[in-house]
């Protein structure tokens, strides 16, 4: 194992975060908080509580999950994309690195970036909303398998790229759709009955549905269902870039 | 001399079809400077490309050091620096940390000292806190050397070293290239500049349409097929080259005055006879001058014939 390959690339990346501290953390903390004044503190408000819980407290782990996400996506994209795109890839591919290497520096700094947003973003809800955490180290599983398994996407993303809006097509137009129609601002349960089922197609729903149990005890689908796709769609990520690498897919001509 | 690089039956087919590399067999002795001349998309990037891990060949096989390039490549690659044609950088790192990067990216713990010690080498020393994008074309050309040579390889790939960088930085270059070699470094380059060719290279190896032509010592090469040529100026012009002298490759210039001889490199002797004859003649010659083609002109001479 070439573990001065994983803390370099891993360094690397993360050297790049903390250089773009308001574009990596600063920018998305912001639009969270808003998020929490609008729909927590200002409508919410207005709402009655589901599930037991308050409005504003019920939307924290769907608006976590939803930084999460594009974070995590966005993070891994870009972290492979640009090497790519500068042509400094040529560094990776010829020094003596294996896949699972090059994988682990770049989605474990995306991943580590994301779970770092995530916490800060939770601490940021406790100035707008009083919440609680029922089973704080399932918390941490969902954050960091999230975490991981949406860089893992971003990685794939980042690969199959190769210009900017390609980078961009999937987390605006797949990404932020699924996590808005997830579950993130409501309870599935809320949804006529033919939307139930067709959400339950929606990756995101385990997600947030899991997280939410995480906090308050309650979710729109079983806790082990929700470990369980959330494990599959890993799984998926972790065959296509074994895919990747084996066939050397736009990354190896 | 032991191979330090074992290249066999080699070949290279893009998926649009286009054979970058066909059946190529080479190697490369340790210690020595070897240059790979061609002309533009022959095929030296392509061949280096693979040997270093960044590309893969359709067909044959590398060894580097004894390692496969494939089944060992984390022994083969840990041997090789290679400096690229393009100046890629990561603009927004500091000399510095991009250094360090590529070391620890080739598994060597860090080691500060080295790192000084390179820099100061390459007068990058001064500028370790400046960003890539502040520096000129020439810093970021010993940058990216710097990165190469970061975890102490025994070959370094040098593709189109000098391209773009002023002739007192090219002699640095030359100069600290020489110094690697020195130090038991096997070095390769591809280059466009034949000067830098015939300055440096121990022997030489012209590749074309992703064939290898010649695989030969530099200085064998100039000799066999170096042309020499002798040009006598004559006391008094001829009218025609006397009969005598037909088994000569002679010919006349500025109406007369100007006798040529042309030979090559292994015809040396009949220099000697040729004036003997010449005096023979009662043919007086004012005052001789020789000279002996280039490597510009056998490369030249040698990708037309292929």
């Amino acid at each position: 194992m070439n573990i001065y390959a994983i803390r370099a690339i891993y360094k690397f990346e993360m050297a790049r975060t903390f250089r773009t501290l308001m574009q990596s953390i600063a920018s998305p903390v912001l639009s969270t908080s808003l998020y929490f004044i609008v729909f927590g503190t200002a409508i919410g408000s207005r709402m009655g509580d589901i599930d037991g819980v308050s409005y504003a407290a019920f939307i924290i782990p769907g608006l976590v999950m939803l930084s999460l996400l594009s974070e995590s996506i966005s993070n891994a994209s870009f972290g492979i994309f640009f090497p790519k795109f500068s042509g400094t890839i040529y560094e990776v591919h010829s020094a003596p690195v294996s896949p699972l290497e090059i994988v682990a520096g770049y989605v474990g700094a995306a991943a580590t970036k994301s779970v770092l947003l995530g916490l800060l973003i939770l601490l940021t809800a406790r100035l707008f909303v009083d919440y609680t955490i029922l089973h704080p180290v399932w918390m941490l599983v969902f954050l960091v398998l999230t975490a991981v398994t949406f860089s893992l996407f971003g990685f794939i993303i980042g690969v199959w790229a190769d210009d900017f809006q390609k980078l961009q097509v999937i987390p605006l137009m797949v990404i932020t759709p699924l996590t808005f129609l997830g579950g993130a601002f409501y309870s599935i349960n809320m949804l006529p009955e033919l939307w139930q089922t067709i959400s339950l197609f929606n990756p995101v729903v385990y997600l947030v549905s899991g997280f939410r149990w995480a906090f308050y005890g309650v979710s729109d689908v079983n806790i082990g269902i929700s470990l369980g796709m959330t494990g599959l769609f890993m799984l998926s990520c972790l065959m296509t870039i074994g895919w990747i690498f084996k066939t050397g897919y736009r990354i190896r001509t | 001399m032991q191979s330090i690089i074992k290249v066999r039956d080699l070949s290279k087919t893009y998926d649009s079809g286009f054979t970058a590399l066909n059946n190529i067999s080479l190697e490369i002795n340790r210690g020595e400077i070897f240059a790979l001349l061609g002309p533009n998309g022959a095929g030296k990037t392509t061949l280096i490309s693979i040997i270093c891990g960044i590309s893969r060949a359709t067909s044959g096989s590398v060894e580097a050091d004894g390692s496969d390039i494939i089944t060992q490549y984390r022994d083969a690659r840990s041997k090789i620096g290679l400096v690229p044609q393009e100046l890629t950088n990561d603009a927004f790192e500091s000399v510095w940390s991009t250094v360090n990067f590529s070391r620890g990216l080739f598994g060597k713990a860090p080691d500060k000292a080295y790192i000084e010690k390179i820099l100061r080498q390459l007068s990058l020393w001064d500028k370790r806190d400046a960003r890539m994008r502040e520096l000129s074309g020439g810093m970021k050309r010993r940058v990216m050397i710097a990165k190469a040579l970061s975890h102490e390889p025994d070959i370094l790939f040098l593709d189109e070293p000098t391209a773009g960088v002023d002739v007192e930085l090219r002699r640095d270059m030359w100069e600290m290239v020489r110094e690697l070699r020195e130090s038991g470094v096997t070095i390769i380059l591809t280059t466009h500049y034949i000067e830098e060719a015939e300055e440096m290279a121990d022997r030489i190896g012209v590749i074309r349409k992703g064939e290898i032509i010649l695989v030969e010592e530099k200085a064998a090469l100039m000799d066999k097929l170096g042309k020499k040529s002798l040009s006598l100026h004559l006391q008094a012009p001829l009218a025609e080259i006397p009969s005598e002298l037909h088994g000569y490759n002679l010919s006349l210039e500025q109406e007369g005055t100007y006798l040529i001889f042309s030979y090559d490199s292994s015809e040396s002797d009949r220099v000697a006879q040729l004036l003997g004859e010449l005096s023979g003649l009662g043919i007086g010659i004012k005052d001789l001058n020789s000279s002996e083609s280039s490597l510009e002109d056998i490369f030249v001479d040698l990708v037309k014939e292929a």
